[in-house]
């Protein structure tokens, strides 16, 4: 993978693309941890339909690297057995979309098994999964799917917005020893950025990262719309606008403290999302600073999908999934 | 294999009038108030847990469902924190946090019982890989109903369990029913064939066996783990079986056609294991002094103190 990996960046980070982030960080964590097996759909010998896995196969063998039937919740409901019985397997779902499949598994069984237990057993299962838009792949393809599980309570949730976070994620959820959802965004995947590895590089559980400070905006971004934000940022800044991007990388939990702090400094607080505002992340963070009553200068603004479905066809496509343009007009806006 | 000794079969015999008296004593609790929720009740399927769980290692694992009060008890819970549980108290098995659908002790490699129908065979597919993996001479026993070999779930762990060569045995508890549906009407089978035919679709070896006769239980439970450590691949056993009650506490069980119950009733399994073994004129000592051992351990229950919502906090999310 050598070709994807260039060493040339500041402070000894490499700089390497998001999907070869998520490679690195499953191959540091089978090494790591000889219980860390991987299960998925086409990721042993032909390395993964996104590449994730190129060479874990032939480096830890078919007893580690299982390519899985088409049978997602099945799988799944394997590796929690596996998870119970001291394993910490990973899957993968090939597409957001994909899981609904396997609702029963990731919703109703990971999350539940250890309470309705009494804390007998513990499910140390980490599903990870694919999503997001602007592969012009249509309907039944192109959603992040990262808010679905945010009422099964017992998950914890993750969401990549840059290399270094989907592989210090991907890591924390792997080591951690409850069930997480890792999101990643394939239209991210070969978007480069500096990566520094290591088992003392896992992320923190329920952190935020401040991806740019700022003093006159908050802006709490997740996956692809972290990287629009932070193009909004740039084109804000020569018209005097100092914005900060907040990369949520949790949704469970989530990091009100880190959102709250930042839009008590700036007085304004917009959110970019690549999903419908109800129900979502979003949604809940102007909920929780509502009710806190946090100061702010402007009423907060949303930017999301609208409220139709996502099409294949271009202008479509690009006319549902928030841009760099939508961010920065809804900056300025709060900005008046 | 070896046959049970007869002071095994002693103890089957023990254990099934055990299961038969702590499920009339649930339905009573119930009527007393004591027991939240609704309760589903195994009286006439004893033999197949005791037989099954009888050719098992301790080391062996164990999934089991909603109607799991058997299960339980033949692998030996304790028969306070199995009254408590059902009773939702901080004393039970899963300290209250699960009742009587849920009630397992992983001490005793119980490791799980959904309420999902067929939820817990592809995760006994999966600890069975653990056991693969590992190399160790131990299994993953499932336990499920008719019912749920028509759910994905099962069919999908079949695939993967077979082409893996999980060290796993499936045992279907053909109690007939589904709720109030003859599980016939619910399942395409090739005429008179049993559920456990489906395996062949998978390659996978499979069989049926008197489901009231806990000897023959063990024989098929036995044999089917040997096969799974070997590495030679999972069975599908199939049970046939009987529910004396209806589906819930609150099911009379009217669908069921005049006599039928009578009929099981005459292969009752505590009569053919007592009949088997020589001990049908011991069984009423032995129920009274059960009987004795169920009281008390349902009161003493009864006394347990109720969990507080800190306590259920603190079972969410391992540290
Ligand atoms: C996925 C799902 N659908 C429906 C139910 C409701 N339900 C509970 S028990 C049951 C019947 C299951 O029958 P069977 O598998 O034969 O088990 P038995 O109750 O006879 O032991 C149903 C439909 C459920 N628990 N889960
Ligand atoms: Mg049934």
């Amino acid at each position: 993978m050598s070709s994807q990996t260039e060493s040339a960046a500041p402070g000894g980070a490499e700089v390497v693309t998001y999907r070869e982030a998520i490679r690195l960080a499953l191959d540091d964590a089978m090494a790591a941890d000889e219980t860390v097996l991987l299960l998925g759909e086409d990721i042993a010998k032909a390395g993964g339909p996104f590449k994730t896995t190129v060479g874990l196969y032939d480096k830890y063998g078919a007893d580690r690297v299982f390519d899985t039937p088409i049978a997602e919740n099945g799988f799944c409901g394997i590796a929690l057995g596996m998870a119970l019985t001291g394993l910490r397997p990973v899957t993968e779902i090939m597409f957001s979309d994909f899981l609904p499949t396997a609702y029963d598994a990731i919703a109703m069984e990971l999350p539940r098994w250890r309470f309705m237990s009494g804390g007998q057993t513990s499910a140390p299962v980490t599903v990870r999964a694919s999503g997001g838009g602007g592969g012009r792949f249509g309907a039944q393809t192109s959603s992040t799917g990262e808010s679905w599980f945010l009422q099964f309570y017992g998950l914890k949730i993750a969401v990549a917005g840059s290399p270094q976070g989907a592989y210090g994620l991907l890591r924390a959820a792997i080591a951690h020893n409850n069930p997480v959802v890792v999101f990643d965004h394939k239209a991210m995947h070969l978007r480069k950025g500096p990566l520094v590895r290591g088992d003392d590089r896992l992320a923190e559980v329920g952190k935020a990262v401040v991806a740019r400070a700022g003093a006159d905006v908050t802006v709490v971004a997740s996956l692809l719309m972290v990287h629009r934000s932070l193009e909004a940022a740039e084109a804000l800044a020569s018209e005097g606008i100092d914005v900060e991007v907040i990369d949520i990388s949790w949704l469970r939990p989530l990091d009100v403290a880190t959102v709250a702090e930042s839009a008590a400094r700036t007085g304004r607080l917009v959110i970019a999302e690549e999903q419908y505002h109800d129900g979502g992340w979003g949604a809940s963070i102007i909920s929780r600073l509502a009710t806190a009553a946090a100061p702010l200068a402007t009423p907060p603004v949303a930017v999301s999908m609208p409220e139709i479905l996502i099409s294949h066809s271009p202008p479509l496509e690009d006319a549902m999934i928030p841009s760099a343009e939508r961010i920065a007009e809804a900056v300025r806006s709060v900005c008046r | 294999m070896t046959a049970p000794s007869q002071a095994v079969l002693r103890s089957w015999l023990e254990q099934m009038v055990l299961i038969r008296l702590a499920e009339d004593k649930v339905m009573e609790i119930y009527m007393q108030g004591l027991v939240p929720g609704t309760v589903h009740l195994c009286q006439g399927q004893e033999a197949a847990s005791v037989g099954a769980i009888g050719a098992l290692s301790v080391d062996d694992w164990l999934l089991c469902t909603y109607r799991g009060h058997h299960h339980a008890l033949a692998r030996g819970m304790d028969l306070e924190a199995f009254f408590a549980e059902i009773m939702g108290r901080d004393t039970g098995a899963c300290r209250g946090m699960g009742g009587s659908s849920y009630v397992i002790d992983a001490s005793l490699g119980m490791i799980g019982s959904p309420a999902i129908i067929g939820a817990g065979i592809p995760v006994a597919t999966g600890a069975g890989m653990t056991a693969r993996l590992r190399g160790e001479d131990r299994i993953a026993m499932c336990f499920f109903g008719d019912g749920a070999c028509n759910i994905g779930a099962f069919h999908e762990a079949l695939n993967m369990a077979q082409l893996w060569r999980s060290q796993v045995v499936f045992l279907i508890e053909n109690n007939q029913y589904g709720e109030y549906t003859p599980f016939r009407d619910s399942t395409a089978l090739p005429p008179d064939a049993p559920i456990a035919h489906r395996a062949s679709a998978y390659g996978m070896a499979h069989t049926v066996v008197d489901g009231q006769d806990a000897i023959a239980v063990h024989e098929v439970v036995a044999q089917a783990r040997a096969q799974a450590v070997a590495g030679d691949g999972p069975t599908l056993i199939e049970a046939q079986t009987y529910r004396y009650r209806g589906h819930s506490r609150t099911d009379p069980g009217a669908y069921r056609p005049p006599g039928e119950l009578d009929a099981w009733k005459e292969r009752d399994p505590i009569g053919i294991l007592a009949a088997r073994i020589g001990a049908s004129g011991e069984v009423d000592e032995i129920r009274e002094r059960l009987q004795r051992d169920v009281d008390e351990a349902a009161d003493r229950a009864a006394e347990g103190p109720w969990p507080t919502l800190d306590q259920a906090r603190n079972y969410v999310f391992a540290d």
